[in-house]
């Protein structure tokens, strides 16, 4: 294992550094198609490895090979997990971009890049490595049609000697990447991160002041992406029937979930499937057959993201009248329309609260973890079933698609709830049932299954105004009744959706408020704003909607309330502001980012200290 | 003294139900709408075959068709849904649970015009389900406007004539994979009947156009789905006969007239020849049929198409046997071990 020394020094801009350990945000500029994510993947798992926590972030092209894309590892001694605007170290790959990439860098940073880009006339205040890929694949890759793919793996091993990576740790991330298949693949690989390596040992002389140490602060943890952790909440959930129509950034939800139930879930016996996935022909028919799906009584789940959305609006306010229960996954991007198909956003909360037309009221769950997206999402197939109304799990492109350190999941405790349902036994006890009628006092009727044995089972089931037997009615009274019932449901609703997680400063008379992904750079903000601005901070971060009676408590025990979120319109307070009564919307302020990258905390720090005249 | 009166008995069919069970409530559709013929057609079928009303789930879109599943099979879940999106809310039921026998009725603006990509979809993975189109050539929900089946010159009660040609849902069903395909009339009490019954008893896509004139809209002279247009120029393909499954079929059929198909549960459909040759097991000469038939302003009803071969949604899908909604929590949950073996792949 090879250790470098690495002492104070004097950088090409003439300032002698202290290293800067665990605290880096590294950045690889290539161009898309070149299957760098490979080599980048192997760096991000070598760090976690290492036992130092990080984050991996893709910001690629809606394309599919050559616009330029940037992968962002940041790796953070504290924890950080969000973006982190700055870049400390470049490793420039793309000549379309390389220019104004290492312009844009703050003074003190370190560039790799390829040799012929001659990116070290540009400035004088950077550290500079010149690398001769060509020289180098050429050796370790006899093959010249893989060399465009290795040279990504000399990379590797360059900044593995920069940082002072373990070397033993990178073939182990190399091999994990691989698999036990393609072992001859990750040889050919590991030959490259080799030459790379050696070749700085021997040729470069480290001038900038970032640096890796081993510590322990990634025992136990995982790392997954968003979409693929509900994809395994979806599994262990009991899912029955899953429809969608591809649409980036929610298609390797589905992707995923194919591949774990295409492992686990065929009977052990007769090799069938327990489960049915249809890709269907559009966004419409996905959701219709979900929702029927559900009413048959299968748990039912679609995923899409917010043109997909869209398309679902007929269907979902027919999923909210008619009571059908289903699962939908909305894994949001930039829009409206197309927009920026492949960045972030949370630019579909007040949308999907009150989606399609007249009177209607959907519940939504926002995860902010994949562990968190693992267990909300049993929460939300079992909600829908007992409330028997589609649910919103709402994600965002940077939860779905990039890459988390998180707790393993817990293998869910709760039996699988399957709500209301009436069966041939319970009929004969009770002599009939009304399908609307609420029995309970919490707004729900019973239901049975289409295919139940007996004369008493059937109703009817329409978008058209119905009584409480299921009967089409135009008469005020039903209506009116029937739509009251459904508001009472959602009150009971409340109680019963995930509680938010609230975190009180005694002392801070202002309070943070966000959902799902905010919340990496919200804590971090609060950390800033505390340690930089001598500002304390609560923060509540919302679960679900509707909300519920925590919510209002924080804001009435603060005198202002930031609430952040990734649009521009402030949607989620747009929705306080439907709800609360003035003298709290009165408390409420808001800072929103809307640029499609994943938000950093700077942003929201700048912003509160702005708004709090400091 | 009363002298006691012993009640006639009451007629039932071979599971012990009388036809009560298989109504539906009134009809609020028009006097004479060939909408409540297909209805009526509907209660005989599923009472004369004894099909457990409760196995059944109907299905429909939005139109005055689409209204009728709520005139027949009371006994049976309903699924009235959003205007052409029938077909994907049936699949998702068929999908939930395999055993329903899907009956969706639809019609000729919910299928050709809103719904036609859901129907060629539906077509194209065999969704097990017997799909009837009931075929005005107008919408009359919304008092006339011409649907995409209406014929070329065909006019409306106004007397402006449609311009543009009518999509034939027989053939588009025909050439993107549906396994039984059938043209009838809704005056043709006999044939729609057997056609209906072959259905029940076909695994598979069974895609039923029926001619079903609208008297309020499009019953006039100048209509081309009309009584009188379609009575004199419907072009019977055969005669069709219907053995179901629990009947003897011993009786000796003539050879070279009748031909006998097999369905799926054992009943069988006998099919004796008029004046042409006609196989329906042959897709491209049922479609060169229809293309003649058009081109004749003929209204050609029987069999177009027959295939007991070609796998359903379900046999691709490999799904089990049992409904899948119904699966117990310990086949849909994996045990704890499968997440810790995921786990540690993550590591």
């Amino acid at each position: 294992m090879s250790t470098l020394e690495v002492s104070p020094h004097e950088s090409s801009s003439g300032q002698p550094r202290e290293p800067v350990i665990n605290d880096f945000s590294i950045q690889i500029a290539t161009v898309n198609g070149s299957g760098s994510q490979t080599a980048n993947s192997v760096l991000l798992r070598a760090l976690f490895q290492m036992g130092i926590p990080v984050c991996g972030k893709n910001m690629f092209p809606s394309n599919i090979a050559g616009l330029p894309t940037w992968f962002t590892i940041r790796a953070s001694k504290d924890g950080y997990m969000s973006r982190r605007k700055e870049v400390d170290f470049l490793v420039a790959m793309n000549a379309e971009t390389a220019r104004e990439d290492v312009m844009k860098l703050d003074s003190g940073a370190a560039v790799v890049y390829d040799e012929p880009l001659r990116l070290k006339e540009l400035r004088s205040d950077l550290h500079f490595y010149p690398v001769p890929f060509d020289k180098l694949v050429a050796p370790v890759c006899p093959e010249a049609k893989l060399r465009k793919l290795v040279r990504n793996m000399i990379y590797d091993g360059v900044v593995a000697w920069l940082l002072s990576l373990e070397m033993p740790e990178v073939r182990n991330a190399l091999v994990k990447q691989f698999g036990k298949r393609k072992a001859k693949a990750a040889e050919l690989n590991w030959g490259a991160a080799q030459a790379g390596y050696d070749w700085a040992a021997h040729t470069l002389t480290k001038t900038d002041p970032y640096v890796a140490e081993r510590m322990n602060a990634t025992a136990g943890k995982i790392i997954i992406d968003g979409n693929s952790a509900c994809a395994l909440g979806a599994m262990f959930a009991g899912v029955t029937v899953v429809t969608w129509y591809p649409i980036t950034p929610s298609s390797s939800l589905v992707e995923s979930l194919i591949g774990y139930l295409k492992r686990f879930r065929h009977d052990p016996e007769t090799g069938k499937a327990t489960y049915a996935v249809v890709q269907a022909e559009d966004e419409l028919a996905s959701v219709g057959m979900a929702l029927s799906a559900g009413w048959a009584g299968a748990r039912a789940m679609t995923s899409t993201s917010g043109p997909g959305i869209s398309l679902m609006s007929e269907f979902i306010g027919l999923g909210y009248y008619a009571e059908l229960p289903a699962v939908i996954f909305d894994v949001e991007r930039v829009g409206p329309s197309t927009g920026l198909p492949t960045r972030t956003a949370q630019g579909d909360i007040l949308n999907n609260a009150l989606l399609s037309h007249g009177d209607t009221r959907h519940p939504m769950f926002f995860p902010s973890s994949p562990r968190e997206c693992f267990s909300m999402v049993g929460d939300a197939f079992d909600l829908a079933e007992w409330f028997q109304t589609p649910v919103f799990v709402m994600t965002d492109l940077d939860l779905g698609m990039n890459n988390w350190m998180t707790d393993p999941f817990p293998y869910p405790e709760k039996p699988i709830q399957r709500g209301k349902v009436l069966t041939a036994q319970d009929l004969d006890n009770l002599g009939g049932f009304a399908r609307y009628q609420d029995v309970d006092g919490d707004g729900i009727g019973y239901r049975t299954l289409p295919g139940t044995n007996h004369t008493a089972a059937a109703y009817f089931t329409r978008g058209s105004g119905h009584n409480e037997k299921a009967q089409y009615t135009e008469r005020e009274d039903d209506y009116v009744n029937n739509m009251d019932r459904l508001a009472h449901k959602f009150e009971t609703m409340r109680k019963h959706v995930p509680p938010p997680v609230v975190d009180l400063h005694d002392g801070a008379s202002i309070g943070f408020v966000a959902v799902g992904s905010s919340d990496y750079a919200v804590r971090e903000s609060a950390d800033q704003l505390r340690n930089e601005y001598d500002i304390q901070t609560s923060y509540l971060r919302l679960r679900a909607y509707p909300f519920t009676e925590e919510l209002k408590d924080f804001i009435r025990r603060h005198e202002r309330v930031y609430v952040v979120e990734q649009n521009r319109d402030g949607q989620l307070l747009g929705l306080m502001r439907l709800e609360f009564e003035a003298e709290l919307i009165a408390k409420l302020r808001s800072v929103r980012y809307y640029g499609g990258m994943p938000l950093d905390a700077r942003t929201v720090t700048d912003e509160v200290v702005r708004q709090e005249g400091q | 003294m009363s002298a006691t009166i012993t009640p006639p008995p009451k007629k039932v069919n071979r599971i012990g139900l009388e036809v009560l069970s298989y109504k539906g409530s009134k009809t609020t559709l028009c006097a004479g709408c060939g909408h409540n013929s297909i209805s009526e057609r509907v209660v005989e079928c599923f009472y004369e075959l004894g099909v457990e009303p409760w196995k059944v789930a109907k299905f429909s879109g939005i139109g005055c068709s689409s209204k009728s599943p709520a005139y027949f099979l009371g006994q049976s879940h309903g699924f009235n849904s959003v205007h052409g999106r029938m077909p994907s809310v049936a699949t998702g039921a068929i999908l939930a649970n395999r055993n329903l026998l899907g009956l969706g009725v639809t019609g000729d603006g919910d299928t050709a015009s809103i719904g036609i990509g859901q129907f060629m979809h539906m077509v194209r993975r065999n969704v097990p389900l017997i799909y009837i189109i009931e075929d005005n050539g107008v919408y009359g929900l919304t008092k006339g406007q011409f649907s995409a089946t209406a014929d070329v010159g065909s006019t409306q009660k106004s007397g402006a004539p449609n311009e543009l040609p009518p999509f034939d849902c027989c053939a588009l069903a025909l050439k993107w994979g549906a396994t039984f395909v059938a043209r009838s009339f809704s005056g043709d009490k006999k044939q729609l009947q057997t056609l209906l019954k072959a259905a029940i008893a076909h695994q598979g896509l069974s895609v039923i156009d029926v001619v079903s004139p609208c008297v309020t809209f499009n019953d006039h002279d100048g209509s081309t789905k009309s009584y009188s247009y379609v009575k004199d120029h419907e072009e019977t393909l055969h005669e069709l006969d219907f053995v179901p499954f629990y009947q003897d079929i011993s009786v000796e059929i003539p050879e070279g007239e009748v031909r006998d198909i097999e369905l799926h549960d054992g009943s069988h459909l006998r099919i004796r020849k008029l004046d042409r040759d006609f196989d329906p097991t042959n897709r491209l000469s049922a479609l060169a049929a229809l293309e003649e038939a058009e081109s004749n302003g003929e209204v050609l009803t029987g069999v177009l198409y027959v295939n007991t071969s070609r796998p359903t949604l379900l046999d691709v899908l490999n799904l089990v046997d049992e409904p899948l909604a119904t699966l117990p929590e310990s086949r849909i949950r994996p045990p704890s071990a499968v997440l810790d073996e995921v786990m540690e792949e993550l590591r």
